[in-house]
């Protein structure tokens, strides 16, 4: 028994036996619920029991489809990072998820929970990955899991969302990511994982500046402009998808790529002798900065949490792209820190839609007083995202901007504050707005009263938000856990 | 005793039961029965070809070459029949391809064939069989065209047979087009033999390289490169193939789609590795310069066409040029692993492709026709063909795990060793227009919801039945065995290459 709790690759296991159950229980909607929440639990558990075994290089290959193609998995600080981030909050989405198919009395249930455990098994093949071809099966399994989660609804918007959705994530992935990993196995014979990369010395710095720029763009789901229209369309889907795939597992298996590939196929150092990077910071930044507007203009909420998502993505490639130790291990932070914000937020626009179907900012005068836990959750994790203490998120920027200050590029630095300055702007007001303006006229006449979302609705978003304040004081283990990767 | 004769019992067996077929006892017009055994004597045949097939494959990769004298006539006088590497892979792909049609084939058949005719269709179907057998395991330049007339005729009559009248003229169309090309093999087989006085492509081998500085041998070449062209169906001479396959019957689109362009994609390896070599088809002939044009122009047009076919069918159809496009294009990076990429995408694509239009088959023999606005809902109403559908689509865009990601592997890394970055960027833009052409089904069958004018049954589940699915989801299941595990697929591909060029 303890012989088969070493095999971590159970953790892609494990889900994909929970989807199976979801089927089998397909007429029975509180066991096949019950089946959820029990996979999930069961599965941070089982990735939890590695905590320690991080640093041990632990490694199995399953098996070999072809010369550089195979099947291997292996255990390091950031994907087990990942795959906690993504088992633990898929437990918490998974109450809010019943709260909020209920609540909207959503069709086709079973096929829901059945490709998010789906989807949940990809991510966690994504995060245990040893190589780039095993990265990369899994990368375009989570694409096609996802899919009819977008396309949830049905109707003739889920599909043209879908098809933005598919079109944009598998063509990169096949057009730039694809031909990334044969240059890069053509070039170095290998593509395993290995701290301090592959590349060094077998190829030349024009050809290093194509192929970062090859893999930062074939990595879509870091969502980097031009290629980011995927993801405001990907918001078709039912919130509690667009909280986890498209706040946490999709986009954050993007930047995790991005780190995975920065960290092991070049290495840091090499990036930096290189300057391999120096294209994609610039277009990072641009994207910060560009999407932070577009999101100012958006009025529906969860158009605008999109593209809010696409500016703190950009926040993490720019980590990787400054090639520093320190900016690295900021962005992998901010990986985690965005997560518990960012699904807050989510949470709050699914809750304000299932309590009160509004899903336009302007509609929100005057609804905290009807909505104060959701609410003040969502102020929480705002400015946890905009990075003020004593919220977590202001660890992640302070390391970025201590990384932008190390190698010293102040302009990265400027541009951090200018992002900082739009944050604030397009997130605060929805809260203010829903605190102090007079009632609007949609709920004016409304009876003086609570009026939240099912309690498993509320319940999770208020977990998430308190532990954007929790995680502010315990964020020293976080570090000790990520720094050897980064730090020699 | 017998296993000696293999090499040529491979194409006698159907051979001698085509007619046999058609002479059943009780092959009457219109007896069922009689029918039914038609189709059974079918079916065991293409089985029984599978199991020689297989026989010869253990025998090949344990001894070597196996050479077969007909009637004790030793090459190069008599015919000679060659078993290499490179041919068992393709007698592989053929009988296996022919054994999943017939077992699949009775309901559909018994749907789209006047009753009368059934008994005939089968022995039609064994007599093409055989001649795509033959054209694999002879060694015979001249006995190659035989059988290529042999198949061809037979897949005439075929396509013909389909029940929509523009089956004629598809029909005629490709009857024009195969004789032309049949023809130019013809030539180019006549001025050879004028030259050296031989026909066995052995012994051919040995002499060419002597006579390069003879026009007649460039003329050779040049009918061989057009003829071998059209029955390949490379654009611009694919013309005759969109038509052929939409409205064949629909088991024979599956077969002919499979089989008969992988045949003629053999032929060329053969020709023009075997018979010429690899050296003076690129030196000296510079195969490669036409042959790479032409097989990016096909990839991206013959998709780009597809994309905006309504008759699923003939969308499949323009996506096999495209896919005979990759294979072209392997071969003209004029490099071994180049070679060996487009062979292991001729393997991989058969499954592929005959599995999608096997799956067509399905659709109509339920639903009556394959027109796209057909497809609303029948992610809900067939819903194991669709899931076939989708994931052998999957396959054809390339997705890791299945084997058409295999084939994309070996052509981008082929093409990337050459530094060839237009080949390359060809190669996942296909990929591209696939996702486009393939998603068009799946967001129709899962997406929109059946309407009430198509029948009246709109909203039942009409399931093919399970003789037609069991086939089909084998050939789904090779679709991600061979891309998961690829020392079969590739391993033999890369000995018949390495055992053909010099």
């Amino acid at each position: 028994m303890t012989e088969l709790l070493q095999h971590f690759e159970l953790a892609i296991v494990i889900p994909l036996l929970g989807s199976l159950l979801v089927l089998l229980f397909h007429n029975y909607p509180q066991l096949r619920e019950a089946t959820s929440i029990f996979v999930a639990v069961i599965l941070f558990i089982f990735t939890a029991q590695f905590i320690g075994s991080e640093n041990q290089d632990i490694s199995h290959t399953l098996f070999t489809i072809t010369p550089g193609l195979s099947l291997a998995f292996h255990i390091e600080p950031l994907g087990l990072m990942f795959a906690l981030l993504a088992s633990s909050l898929w437990i918490i989405t998974t109450v809010y998820s019943i709260g909020y198919m209920r609540g909207n009395k959503e069709n086709n249930q079973t096929r829901f929970y059945l490709f998010f455990a789906l989807s949940i098994a990809a991510t966690m093949g994504i995060a245990f990955a040893a190589n780039l071809a095993t990265l990369f099966i899994f990368y375009e399994a989570l694409t096609l899991c996802t899919f009819p989660l977008v396309t949830h609804k049905q109707n003739a918007d889920a599909q043209s969302g879908g098809r933005t959705y598919l079109g944009i994530l598998l063509g990169t992935s096949i057009v730039f990511f694809l031909t990334a990993i044969v240059i890069t196995w053509l070039q170095a014979g290998s593509l395993n994982f290995i701290p301090g990369g592959i590349l060094q010395g077998n190829i030349e710095k024009t050809g290093a500046i194509i192929l970062f720029t090859l893999f930062m763009f074939g990595i879509g789901k870091a969502a980097l402009m031009p290629f980011h229209r995927w993801l405001p369309a990907a918001m078709v889907a039912p919130t509690p998808v667009s909280a986890l795939l498209h706040a946490v597992a999709v986009v954050k298996a993007g930047v995790f790529s991005v780190l995975k590939v920065t960290v092991y196929i070049f290495g840091i150092d090499f990036v930096t002798t290189q300057n391999a990077s120096t294209w994609i910071l610039w277009i990072a930044v641009a994207t910060m900065l560009i999407s932070s507007v577009i999101a100012l203009s958006k009025d529906n909420f969860k158009a605008r949490l999109a593209y809010s998502t696409i500016s703190q993505l950009s926040y993490i490639v720019i980590g990787a792209a400054l090639a520093s130790p320190l900016a690295a291990l900021g962005g992998a932070l901010h990986i985690v820190t965005h997560a518990f914000g960012k699904i807050t937020l989510f949470f709050c626009a699914g809750a304000v839609y299932t309590a009160t179907k509004f899903t336009q900012i302007s509609q929100f005068d005057g609804l905290g007083r009807h909505m104060p836990f959701t609410f003040s959750a969502y102020l929480v994790a705002t400015i946890s995202i905009i990075g003020l203490p004593p919220f977590v998120g202001s660890w992640s920027k302070w390391f970025l901007v201590e990384g932008s200050i190390n190698t010293e590029n102040y302009l990265v630095l400027i541009a951090f504050g200018v992002s900082t300055l739009l944050n604030c702007a397009y997130l605060l007001p929805i809260a203010l707005r829903a605190f102090f303006k007079a009632p609007g006229n949609e709920i004016n006449d409304w009876a003086p009263g609570i009026k939240e979302a099912p309690l498993a609705c509320v319940v999770p978003l208020c977990i998430t938000a308190l532990a954007t304040l929790v995680m502010f004081f315990f964020i020293q283990p976080i570090y000790e856990f990520l720094a050897p990767v980064f730090i020699k | 005793m017998l296993s000696q004769h293999l090499a040529v019992l491979q194409v006698v067996v159907p051979l001698i039961c085509a007619p046999l077929c058609a002479l059943l006892p009780l092959a009457k017009p219109g007896n069922k029965l009689g029918n039914n055994l038609a189709w059974l004597l079918a079916t065991l045949v293409s089985l029984t070809t599978f199991i020689i097939a297989l026989l010869l494959t253990k025998e090949v990769s344990l001894h070597g070459v196996i050479s077969y004298q007909l009637g004790g006539w030793a090459p190069p006088w008599g015919i000679e029949y060659r078993i290499d590497h490179l041919s068992v892979y393709v007698l592989l792909i053929v009988s296996a391809i022919a054994s999943i049609t017939m077992l699949a084939a009775r309901k559909s058949v018994e749907q789209e064939i006047a009753h009368e005719k059934i008994s005939l269709f089968y022995s039609a179907f064994l007599l093409c069989l055989t001649g795509l057998l033959g054209i694999v395991a002879t060694g015979d330049a001249f006995n190659i065209f035989v059988f290529l007339e042999i198949s061809s005729l037979s897949s005439y009559a075929l396509i013909a047979l389909g029940n929509n009248r523009k089956a004629l003229t598809a029909s005629y169309q490709y009857l024009i087009m195969g004789t032309i090309g049949a023809t130019f093999i013809l030539i180019g087989v006549g001025l050879l033999y004028m030259l050296t006085g031989t026909l066995n492509i052995v012994d051919l081998q040995a002499r060419v390289p002597e006579l390069l500085s003879s026009r007649t041998l460039h003329a050779a070449f040049a009918f061989f490169t057009v003829g071998i062209s059209l029955k390949l169906a490379l654009l611009p001479l694919h013309l005759w193939l969109p038509n052929a396959y939409a409205y064949a019957p629909s088991m024979i689109t599956v077969f002919l789609s499979a089989t008969a362009t992988k045949v003629s994609l053999y032929v060329l390896f053969r020709f023009f590795f075997g018979l010429f070599s690899n050296e003076i088809t690129f030196e000296e002939f510079q195969l490669d310069k036409i042959l790479l044009p032409l097989s990016i122009l096909a990839i991206l047009i013959a998709s780009s066409v597809a994309i905006f076919q309504d008759n699923i069918k003939r969308m499949l159809a323009y996506s096999s040029v495209a896919q005979i496009g990759y294979m072209t294009l392997g071969i003209s990076l004029a490099t071994k692993s180049g070679s060996i990429a487009g062979m292991l995408h001729l393997f991989n694509h058969a499954l592929i492709k005959g599995g999608l239009f096997l799956a067509m088959a399905c659709i109509v023999l339920r639903t009556g026709s394959v027109q796209l606005k057909n497809f609303a809902g029948l992610g809900k109403r067939m819903p194991w063909t669709m899931a076939a559908i989708l994931l052998l689509g999957l396959g054809l865009i390339g997705v890791p795990s299945t084997a058409g990601f295999i084939s994309k592997w070996y052509l981008l890394i082929a093409a990337l060793e050459q530094n060839n970055w237009l080949a390359a960027a060809v190669i996942v833009g296909g990929s591209l227009l696939a996702i486009i052409y393939i998603w068009k089904i799946v967001e129709y069958a899962y997406l929109k919801s059946p309407t009430r004018q198509s029948d009246k049954y709109f909203n039942e589940r009409i399931e093919a039945p399970l003789q037609m699915l069991i086939p089909l989801w084998l050939l789904v299941a090779a679709n991600f065995y061979f891309g998961l595990k690829t020392s079969f697929s590739y391993g033999f591909a890369e000995t018949a290459i390495n055992n053909l060029f010099l």
